[in-house]
């Protein structure tokens, strides 16, 4: 490939800190000489390193000079305009001159109803427009309104505040806060259940060490590994496929059966991915998995990585999850140096190895063949299917991606024998399941459930609505599931019952809103992230995201551009265009949480539309 | 080293003429399209089985030539079992598929899609998507008024997820000050569907230079080259793929550019003469277009093995002696 630059040459200081990721270059020249041997298999897996080198960049100085990028592709072989391209995809990453500290003030539903609008105007008013920005829900809900501080210089950090304030916001951008040192008190908020002796998922969040290998291990950590690798692939596939265990990511598809297609799968190699590009509005229970039980979801991936016949697993996590990284990446040093990551894992011939990826602020990468691409050094553009990632993923090659919360739950499986974990929960939907319960709650946080709960039982156990008032809506599995009214508590909460109601689980978000609550408000926050989240790729959903919040925007501000009957009419099409032939789940869900408001709720009267 | 080597030597004069190689069967796959029994290559799309039947199945982001990305969406056929509709440019066909290419969820979703298309973006020189509107009844005026075009620059500098609240009644476009920063061709993003063909004749589908590439996102998505510098600074070789792809007129050669700009374009005034490029010893067929006796465009007819529509900086912009101007005044 002929590359041509233009920027200016890297200093001293980008090439180094581009090379403590990339590894000096082989040569004494700027970017060393290019490799031709084995040249195609080379190229994919130096594109792979990409997003690593774009962050390293970004942490130390903020953004990324157009040096630092230029040399970057120079080490990659990587065109600059492509460079150029998959930079601007991401929000974490940023291309022009930026303040190092950057505070991103979460404006999303759960926070939205928590005061992060005056959050933001306070923010302005002492920072100005510079210093800090909105974002997206950043998984913090249960206690919400959070932000996320980002430090960049030497010794990079990433902080997150919640509940946060403008004090300790601005309090945690003067001083490098050092992270909350106890491992297990802090976490212990999110679990309202923590010191219930029935959790599975949740037993050891909050109890048991999160940073020490030897706690897990006392705990009954690894014995499910030992058992797989004694059994063999085969027949922790078969336990897994009696479990019925169904994905938890929000698509529900048998993970057996993925399990069983990439192990037969011929080509070679095969991947293992965890998907912990956890973004969806309202979830944060695979946050606090990573961050109170990381090495459960490592053995989880380990086990995958042995049924499948993969040697190389990657785990993709969000960039906007600071802790959890460095407890995942602490967790993986010391499995790797306890031989329960690396070749012969506990002796035997079965060789595995996790690489933890970072994603860099895009909701589309948490859809599985976005993420492969994102992996790879690309745009996060979802692939069409099919080919199914089971015969095409990674790399072109078979692939078993599932969720954080799916794996967590291998461990058990194996622990309980298939069939004993197929009876947990109902008939169609088995195992326990964790939902994350938000909004006016009184108690919010990660709640494990059997399968089969109603709706207003979960809501009751959270300690009902705060302040005793009464609800106004519930929106379920987040910002691409529904929204049901408080005549629908009696929802049964499992695959088939919210099918039944025409809803879906989503990734397990149980958001709640009192009658206090402005819904119009919160539609328009709902279009106005699939609008900023939506990849661009395709007509329906890169257009009518837009067309859809025009036209909230429109019916909220009274001004309707033909009858009201009208308005609802075109607003349906555009709902059907995206589902029907958007590529992916996002444009194909992005008018779900609004249709099935103006269904039932009524969240944009008539009589406010007079002109 | 001496010339009778026997790596020098010339393989002996075969015997016979070469047979020649049996044609490989294709399997065929039945299948059903509008409850009309088909059977076709198992090898073949969706569109193809379409196009062997002679239904016309409307594409925009579709070429022969190029990987088909189906992004653009106006190709969507109903598939029986399919729980959404399918891009029948990419979808390979199975057995058994039930196929329904005009029922009224295949309808729709055109019409929206040209109505999305016609609202944001200027088809004017698009006439294949003008006639797709008509025919599929998109109007795309009721969206609301166009809000007015953005500041040059302004949409590439946009950062991905962020953008202003609809502020009022009128519907976003993509219109922007045209980028004329060569005197070769121009690119008129505001008439820029986003259908990836350009970034694929720039790249492996053809010319392999990557000059550009798809930047941003969602909305503000725009092809770009790095950091928005101007092509002449870019890695861009004016081989032209890239305008003889782009399906509305987006890019666009100067000269065709500036007789539009004069109200001077009439292509029923034009004639086309394909001949062969007089530069190298390759071969290719140039297809001139002649208004008024000057040259004002060359394309090459995707339909030419040796070509396939392509062509180089030469073939594509260097007729300019055959209307003896002075290359020096250029």
């Amino acid at each position: 490939m002929d590359l041509h630059f233009h920027g200016p040459d890297a200093t001293l200081t980008e090439r180094s800190v581009v090379d403590s990721v990339l590894g000096l270059p082989p040569s004494e020249g700027p970017g060393g000489l290019r490799i031709t041997r084995d040249e195609g298999h080379h190229s994919l897996v130096q594109r792979s390193k990409l997003l690593p080198a774009f962050h390293a960049v970004q942490n130390r100085f903020g953004w990324i000079p157009p040096g630092a990028m230029d040399y970057i592709c120079r080490r990659l072989s990587v065109p600059p305009a492509e460079a150029h391209g998959v930079a601007s995809f991401y929000h974490m990453f940023t291309l022009k001159s930026t303040p190092p500290t950057v505070v991103h003030v979460c404006d999303d539903v759960a926070c939205r109803i928590k005061g992060s609008e005056g959050l933001c105007t306070e923010l302005q008013h002492a920072l100005g427009a510079e210093g800090w920005k909105r974002s997206p829900c950043l998984g913090q809900c249960e206690r919400a309104p959070a932000a996320l501080v980002v430090r960049a210089g030497e010794t990079p950090s990433a902080t997150s505040v919640a509940p946060a304030n403008s004090q300790s916001l601005l309090a945690a951008r003067a001083a490098d806060l050092p992270a909350s040192a106890d491992t297990r008190e802090s976490i212990r908020a999110s679990v309202p259940q923590f010191g219930s002796d029935n959790l599975r998922l949740l037993s050891r969040v909050g109890r048991v060490n999160p940073c020490s290998l030897e706690a897990y291990q006392a705990s009954g950590g690894y014995s499910a590994l030992t058992k797989g690798i004694l059994q063999g692939p085969e027949a922790v596939i078969a336990e897994v496929m009696a479990s019925k265990l169904m994905g938890r990511g929000g698509a529900a598809f048998p993970t057996g059966r993925k399990w069983e297609a990439v192990a037969k799968a011929p080509a070679r190699p095969h991947y293992v991915v965890c998907n912990a590009d956890e973004s969806e509005p309202g979830t944060f229970k695979d946050r606090v998995l990573m961050e109170g039980d990381p090495f459960a979801v490592i053995e989880g991936m380990t086990i995958a990585g042995l049924a499948t016949g993969s040697e190389q697993g990657y785990l993709y996590i969000r960039g906007e999850y600071p802790q959890a990284t460095e407890r995942l990446k602490h967790a993986l040093e010391a499995a790797r140096a306890a031989h329960l990551l690396g070749p012969k894992i506990l002796g035997s011939s079965f060789s595995f190895d996790i690489e933890l990826r970072s994603g860099a602020g895009a909701y589309i990468c948490g859809e599985e063949t976005a993420l492969f691409n994102s992996i790879e050094g690309k745009r996060g553009e979802p692939r069409n299917k099919p080919p199914f990632p089971v015969h095409v993923g990674l790399f072109g090659k078979p692939t078993v991606i599932n969720n954080v919360e799916t794996l967590v739950n291998i461990p058990q499986i194996l622990a309980l024998g298939g069939e004993a974990y197929s009876r947990i929960g109902t008939a169609g939907s088995a195992g326990p399941k964790l939902f994350c319960v938000s909004g006016h709650v009184t108690r919010p946080g990660v709640y494990e459930v059997d399968f089969g709960i109603t709706l207003g039982q979960l809501i009751q156990q959270a300690g009902g609505v705060a302040g005793g008032k009464a609800i106004r809506a519930v929106l379920l599995g987040g910002a691409a599931g529904s929204f049901v009214g408080p005549d629908q508590l009696n929802i049964p909460l499992s695959f088939e019952g919210t099918r039944a109601a025409g809803a879906s689980l989503g990734s397990g978000v149980v958001l709640v809103f009192d009658e206090s609550v402005d819904l119009a408000d919160i539609l328009l926050r709902i279009a106005a992230f699939f609008r900023d989240e939506s990849c661009g790729q395709c007509v329906p959903c890169r257009v009518g995201t837009v067309r859809q919040e025009e036209l909230l925007h429109r019916l909220r501000s009274g001004k309707p551009m033909r009858s009201y009957a009208d308005e609802l009419e075109l607003l349906k099409e555009i709902g059907q265009v995206m589902r029907d032939a958007s590529i992916c789940g996002l444009g194909q869900a992005a008018s779900n949480a609004v249709e099935s408001a103006f269904a039932t709720l009524n969240p944009m009267p008539k009589v406010a539309q007079i002109r | 080293m001496s010339d009778d080597s026997l790596w020098f030597r010339p393989p002996p004069r075969p015997s016979h003429p070469p047979i020649a190689p049996t044609p490989v069967e294709t399997p065929r796959v039945e299948i059903s399209i509008d409850g009309q029994a088909v059977a076709v290559p198992d090898t073949a799309t969706i569109l193809d089985a379409c196009r062997s039947i002679g239904i016309d199945t409307p594409t925009l982001c579709y070429l022969e030539t190029l990987t088909p990305v189906n992004v653009c969406r106006v190709c969507v056929v109903e598939v029986k079992g399919s729980r959404t509709l399918v891009p029948a440019c990419s979808r390979r066909v199975e057995p058994g598929m039930e196929i329904q290419t005009n029922s009224p969820r295949v309808q729709l979703s055109r019409k929206m899609v040209l109505e999305f298309l016609g609202s944001s973006v200027d088809l004017s020189t698009a006439p294949t998507a003008l006639e797709y509107s008509s025919r599929y009844g998109a109007n795309a005026g009721r969206y609301g008024p166009a809000k007015e075009a953005a500041l040059a620059g302004e949409r590439d500098a946009r950062e991905p997820g962020h953008h202003h609240p609809p502020g009022s009644l009128h519907a976003e476009t993509v219109a922007q000050p045209v980028k004329i920063d060569n005197n070769l061709y121009v690119r008129d993003y505001s008439k820029c569907i986003l259908c990836y063909k350009c970034v694929e004749a720039c790249g492996t589908d053809a010319q392999n230079t990557f000059a550009i590439a798809v930047a941003g996102r969602g909305f503000d998505a725009r092809i770009s080259t790095e950091d928005n510098i101007p092509l002449p600074d870019s890695a861009c070789v004016y081989c032209g793929n890239c305008i003889g792809v782009c399906p509305t007129g987006a890019l666009m050669f100067k000269s065709e550019y500036d007789l539009r700009q004069r109200g001077e374009w009439d292509e029923a005034r034009q004639t086309k003469t394909d001949t062969i490029c007089p530069y190298c010893g390759v071969g290719c067929t140039l297809s001139l277009h002649v208004q008024d006796n000057q040259i004002v465009k060359v394309t090459s007819p995707l339909d030419v093995e040796v070509t396939h529509g392509n062509l180089c900086i030469k073939g594509r912009f260097g007729y300019g002696f055959v209307q003896g101007g002075d290359p020096d005044k250029e």
